[in-house]
């Protein structure tokens, strides 16, 4: 665009408009861009800086060890549960995520329903509450004299009591049940968003032809939705492996560091002393390592719906 | 007539409708329940909690559980600072992302579609990337432990949603608006802040309910800065903290997270429909 601009030749006072003009917009988005810089773009060229030193982040005293950190996070076998979990957490909740907040979605796009604002409502409640408040109500709820084990007793389904949470076996599956329970509105309001972008005439020729619910969804809505459904799936890939706020508040990140992500991990690093005096820079180490596999799969990810659009 | 009636009865009591009620209800029920049940729990006497912890209805109401957590926890504090950090940090995105989606929106300026390219990919970053370099840059600032710490770095990031809220909505005002503002003599700036900025209300509107949202419910961030200064925290971090120290008062955690989520649920209802405007503009945009 600004090539083509220069091309163009411009009178004096043309040029010098131009010239203000150009100088007015990057002025309204300087504020913008500071505070992207500030925050975002130069702490992450600083996570990188910091991943090179063995430093503590109490003191000044840095010492620079090159890739060592690195080839520590290799064979510590903490910093694989956690890159591990966090994929696991992922794999189990963005399927969950989106298929539940579809169903609702579809069951919900319909004008003549009664209630369907009521319904909405309740179903996107948990997604404005604060997440950090919701983690430490959960933690009674789910408890081993909470309502889910007196609910699943009560209804035959459990002989004895289980610790949720405080169990090795089940706080995966806790942590993520709650995840999806809290997060699936917000992908309810974007499939609601991509449905109502489907004309009725075409859902009513397939009802005229008999075609059934969901045979008109699978044939007809599906296709249509399609490249929302691709910016739908990519978000909710990426926020699942921002989790943080629930998990270290359900379990900080165990029992046993069978719910630990590498936000946990990271976060336990670097700025408790649970494991020894705090590590600045190796926390740097796993938080880089990561970002950047994050920053790879949002890319690629990116690149197959891209190229998925083209071929339709 | 009869027949009519009679037929739309038959098609309401539909048997896949009940079933799809049913099930919306069901569900709808289970979504509210934990948040209805640390609301009532809230007023129930912290002797009575483990004995009727289930029931809905408490026997007897009690406040005792607020005034406690209120004055004695420290809440009062935590409620303060997450108004005041809230209302900054919403008062900074609005003004910066506003004015920023307004040039990216209408003018080909030198540099802008290399910088929106830049402001995009920040949607892949995770927050666990930055943590330890803006911790670093607040304690810099002398800002760790502030509220002022907390609204900085709370206003900080690319805020992509709002930028392409603010710039798509006014690349769709008619040129003739500014043209008429143009005769009248109105420089660039004012061309903004009479004509334009006033115009762009619907869209205001929805990005302070949603960074309202945000920055309340905010806890990475200001776990971390505040960890060297416990009056600086919010809401968020407050019940956390009085969560590590109090493990059994539940009915004050209760209480305390009432106070958290109530306000923000009504924001919520209220102006829901912007709110969801806004996260549907976020998909389509």
């Amino acid at each position: 665009m600004s090539q083509h601009a220069v091309k163009i030749r411009r009178s004096p006072i043309q040029q010098k408009n131009w010239v203000r003009q150009n100088l007015w917009c990057w002025a309204f988005v300087s504020l913008t861009l500071i505070f992207y810089l500030l925050f975002q773009g130069y702490p992450i060229l600083c996570s990188v800086y910091y991943s090179l030193f063995n430093w503590s982040g109490m003191t000044s005293n840095m010492t620079y060890v090159g890739l060592d950190n690195y080839k520590t996070l290799l064979g510590d076998s903490l910093f694989w549960g956690a890159f591990k979990n966090s994929f696991r957490y992922m794999i189990m909740v963005v399927p969950l995520e989106v298929v539940i907040s579809l169903v609702f979605a579809y069951l919900l796009n319909d004008n003549k329903l009664k209630g369907r604002t009521a319904y909405r409502v309740s179903l996107f409640v948990p997604v404005v509450v604060t997440a950090s408040i919701v983690g430490i109500v959960m933690v009674f709820i789910w408890s081993s004299n909470g309502i889910i084990n007196h609910s699943l007793s009560g209804l035959g389904l459990i002989s004895k009591n289980i610790n949720w949470l405080g169990n090795k076996k089940y706080a995966m599956t806790t942590v993520v049940i709650v995840s999806v329970w809290k997060d699936m509105g917000t992908y309810m309001i974007y499939w609601l968003a991509a449905l109502q972008g489907v004309p009725d005439d075409v859902i009513e020729a397939a009802s005229i032809d008999g075609a059934t619910r969901t045979k008109t969804f699978f044939k007809v809505v599906i296709p249509i939705i399609a490249p929302t459904a691709g910016i739908i799936l990519i978000l909710c890939t990426i926020n699942s492996l921002k989790a943080f706020d629930l998990i270290q508040t359900l379990t900080g990140g165990g029992p046993f560091y069978a719910t630990d992500v590498i936000a946990t991990f990271v976060y336990r690093t670097a700025f408790t002393s649970e494991m020894g005096l705090p590590r600045f820079g190796y926390a740097s180490a796993a938080a880089t390592a990561f970002g950047i596999v994050v920053i790879i799969i949002g890319a690629v990810l990116n690149g197959i719906k891209g190229k998925l659009q083209k071929l339709q | 007539m009869t027949a009519l009636t009679a037929n739309k009865k038959l098609r309401a009591l539909h048997p896949s409708k009940i079933v799809i009620h049913i099930i919306l209800l069901l569900c709808s029920l289970i979504w509210i329940y934990p948040i209805v049940w640390t609301i009532i729990s809230s007023f129930k006497p912290q002797a009575d909690f483990f004995k009727e912890q289930l029931s809905l209805i408490p026997s007897k109401v009690t406040f005792e559980n607020y005034i406690r957590v209120w004055s004695k926890a420290n809440f009062a504090r935590y409620f303060a600072n997450s108004v005041i950090v809230t209302v900054f940090s919403v008062l900074l995105v609005l003004i910066m992302t506003n004015m920023a989606g307004y040039v990216l929106g209408r003018y080909k300026f030198v540099g802008r579609n290399v910088l929106m390219a830049v402001f995009l990919s920040s949607i892949c970053i995770p927050l666990v990337s930055t943590l330890i370099p803006v911790y670093q840059i607040v304690k810099g600032m002398n800002l760790l432990g502030t509220r002022t710490g907390l609204i900085l770095s709370g206003a900080g990031g690319a805020h992509v949603v709002f930028l392409l809220l603010f710039s798509s909505y006014y690349s769709t005002v008619p040129n003739e608006l500014e043209e008429a503002a143009k005769i009248d003599g109105c420089g660039f700036f004012k061309i903004y802040s009479n004509v334009m900025f006033p115009l762009s209300s619907p869209i205001s509107t929805t990005v302070i309910i949603m960074e309202s949202l945000w920055t309340w419910n905010a806890f990475q961030l200001p776990l971390i800065l505040t960890l060297n200064n416990p009056a600086a925290r919010t809401l968020a971090v407050g019940l956390y903290a009085f969560k590590g120290e109090n493990t059994v008062d539940w009915t004050g955690i209760c209480a305390g997270g009432a106070i958290a989520m109530v306000p923000i649920i009504v924001v919520f209802i209220a102006f829901q429909k912007f709110f969801i405007n806004g996260m549907a503009g976020a998909v389509k945009g």
